[in-house]
């Protein structure tokens, strides 16, 4: 497409900019009403065209409102202990499905696209009768174990990618009496890399920003996640826009980060993974 | 390779337990539920066959309210974002300076968590402080066009739904991620053949580009027609379902009937009934789909 007319290229980069203004602008006012002093507020639009009279210190004062370091704290170890569980495991099962024929093995995958198609409200009530029965009801577990077993999505892309490596690697290194697993462990999980990064970039912003799960499962605060202690703050201080949008603002910036870090990998992860069917 | 065979069921045998636990055994025991009448709190669990089932079609108001609003909402939003995605993938595939900014620029509102992209509009929509009045009510005052006339958004019945709609708009994100990376994918040497042939830009559009990125059509189409059906942030957070029942959507109606009123079999009766609606829908697309998707291989 790299021959297109300057005219459609510019009439392209006019739409594109009206387009982003949609998005940027109430991005833009979130900034700015986290940083106005309470008695400022209820001006709308007309916040943005004045940058003055910053309330920088709505943060601290927001973010000690409510143990929110604690609830930071929460979120990230509930993330990342189900991300690495997810994420290991989602190639483990991609490597054994790619590479080792076995009875039922297409049946199997059909099996596990379809688990893509389940309302998650069909299984929460059952899941969390399940969960109750083991004791598990307001503890962390409810929201980390289930990644445990891969998830669809990851083995998914991870075994289209697997599918794409040459089966000359693993198999020499199969026949000079390397076990399958080591196999796994030396061979192909490091060149999984770009595809595990995708695994990772969804797994972690989809486990950062849930609600359902932990609003189902967690009820003391001290146990909260973010979104959780998001939607309680705005139960006590609902009128209090500056505090809640510091809070907002404070709770997105792990996500800007890690995709603004992985983007162009997790781009190009994505691209090699569609090319081999 | 024969004599791996145990190593292959080995291998996926943390998904298949999983599956078993997480998945099978849930499903299972939720169609049970739906032929039961259990409170969740009691330990009594009546056997009463279809009666939840004949209940909800034929004595529920609600449940008709609420399947009502939800296929209105994806009538509405799910082909308004997957057109929105591919406009704004093909304009990012023109080379354009900037497209990296753009990509995560339009990218944002997918980073955000889901409390804050709601709390976010529910100041959208405020009428008489939010963004979205206060841009409209110069424009309204040009015109002559009285201010009380701004539309109430959430607030009111009859723009509760169209709110909803426009929301999702912000979440074009990642089906823009999966044209983007489709278009990444069509060979160079088509286009450039169409070029050498003088094929004009629509021409290009629809003998080339269009058919070599039905694959992420249809993936865009069915992930869209799956998440639209379980809709639940924007009710639970925005509105309550309110006003009148406008934006009652049909997650927000099982979760009410689940964990506000502890019905759990008659919520798993429900549960069931979206369940065999997305998967029909999503049979149907499949079906229809070898009739327009063009696969390479």
């Amino acid at each position: 497409m790299n021959r297109s007319s300057r005219g459609a290229r510019l009439l392209g980069h006019l739409v594109l900019c009206l387009g982003g203004l949609f998005f940027l602008v109430p991005f833009a006012w979130m900034i700015r009403v986290s940083l106005t002093p309470e008695w400022q507020l209820a001006s709308g639009l007309k916040l943005l065209y004045e940058w003055k009279d910053l309330a920088f210190a709505n943060y601290p004062k927001a973010l000690t409102l409510q143990p929110f370091w604690l609830y930071f704290l929460n979120t990230y170890l509930v993330t990342i202990l189900a991300l690495a569980g997810e994420v290991f495991v989602s190639a483990l099962v991609a490597y054994g499905f790619a590479r080792f024929a076995f009875r039922g093995r297409e049946a199997l995958f059909l099996l596990v696209l379809s688990t893509m198609m389940i309302p998650p409200q069909v299984t929460m009530v059952p899941t969390f009768i399940l969960f109750r029965w083991l004791g598990w009801i307001d503890t962390f577990l409810p929201l980390i174990v289930p990644s445990w077993a891969g998830s669809a999505f990851g083995i998914f892309l991870a075994r289209q990618f697997v599918r794409g490596l040459p089966r000359d690697l693993d198999s020499a290194a199969l026949i000079d009496g390397c076990g399958p697993f080591e196999v796994f462990r030396h061979v192909i999980l490091p060149l999984l890399k770009p595809a595990l990064m995708v695994i990772a970039v969804f797994g972690f912003i989809g486990r950062w920003n849930d609600l359902l799960t932990p609003l189902i499962y967690l009820n003391t605060q001290a146990k909260f996640t973010i979104s959780l202690g998001l939607l309680a703050f705005q139960g006590q201080y609902s009128t209090q826009l500056g505090y809640l949008m510091a809070v907002s603002v404070t709770a997105m910036i792990p996500c800007i980060v890690l995709f603004l870090v992985a983007q162009d990998y997790f781009i190009k992860g994505l691209t090699l993974g569609a090319v081999k069917g | 390779m024969r004599r791996y065979e145990r190593w292959g069921y080995l291998f996926v045998s943390p998904w298949l337990l999983g599956f078993l636990a997480f998945t099978a055994f849930p499903i299972a025991c939720s169609l049970y539920l739906s032929l039961c009448r259990w409170e969740l709190i009691s330990p009594n669990v009546t056997f009463v066959g279809m009666a939840n089932y004949r209940q909800i079609v034929a004595a529920d108001p609600q449940f008709w309210n609420a399947l009502r609003a939800t296929v209105s909402y994806v009538a509405g939003a799910a082909p308004l974002v997957m057109f929105a995605s591919l406009g704004v993938a093909l304009l990012l595939n023109l080379d354009i300076p900037g497209m990296r900014l753009f990509r995560t620029i339009f990218f944002l509102p997918a980073l955000l968590s889901g409390t804050a992209f709601c709390f976010l509009w529910l100041n959208v929509f405020d009428p008489q402080n939010g963004l979205l009045n206060s841009a409209l009510a110069p424009i309204f005052n040009l015109l002559g066009i009285p201010l009380a006339s701004l539309p109430k958004w959430i607030y009111s019945k009859d723009w509760a739904l169209f709110s909803m709609v426009l929301m999702s708009l912000w979440g074009i994100g990642p089906g823009m991620i999966v044209f983007l990376v489709g278009l990444r994918n069509i060979p160079v040497e088509l286009i450039e053949a169409a070029l050498v042939d003088g094929a004009g830009c629509w021409r290009r559009f629809i003998h080339i580009t269009f058919p070599m990125i039905t694959p992420a059509v249809l993936f865009n189409l069915i992930t869209g027609l799956i998440a639209g059906f379980q809709v639940f942030l924007p009710a639970f957070v925005l509105t309550r379902g309110g006003p009148q029942d406008s934006t009652l959507f049909y997650a927000l109606y099982i979760w009410q009937v689940a964990f506000e009123q502890f019905r759990a079999g008659y919520a798993s009766a429900l549960a069931w009934i979206l369940f065999l609606v997305i998967l029909l829908l999503t049979l149907v697309s499949f079906g229809l789909s070898r009739r327009w998707v063009y696969y390479e291989s």
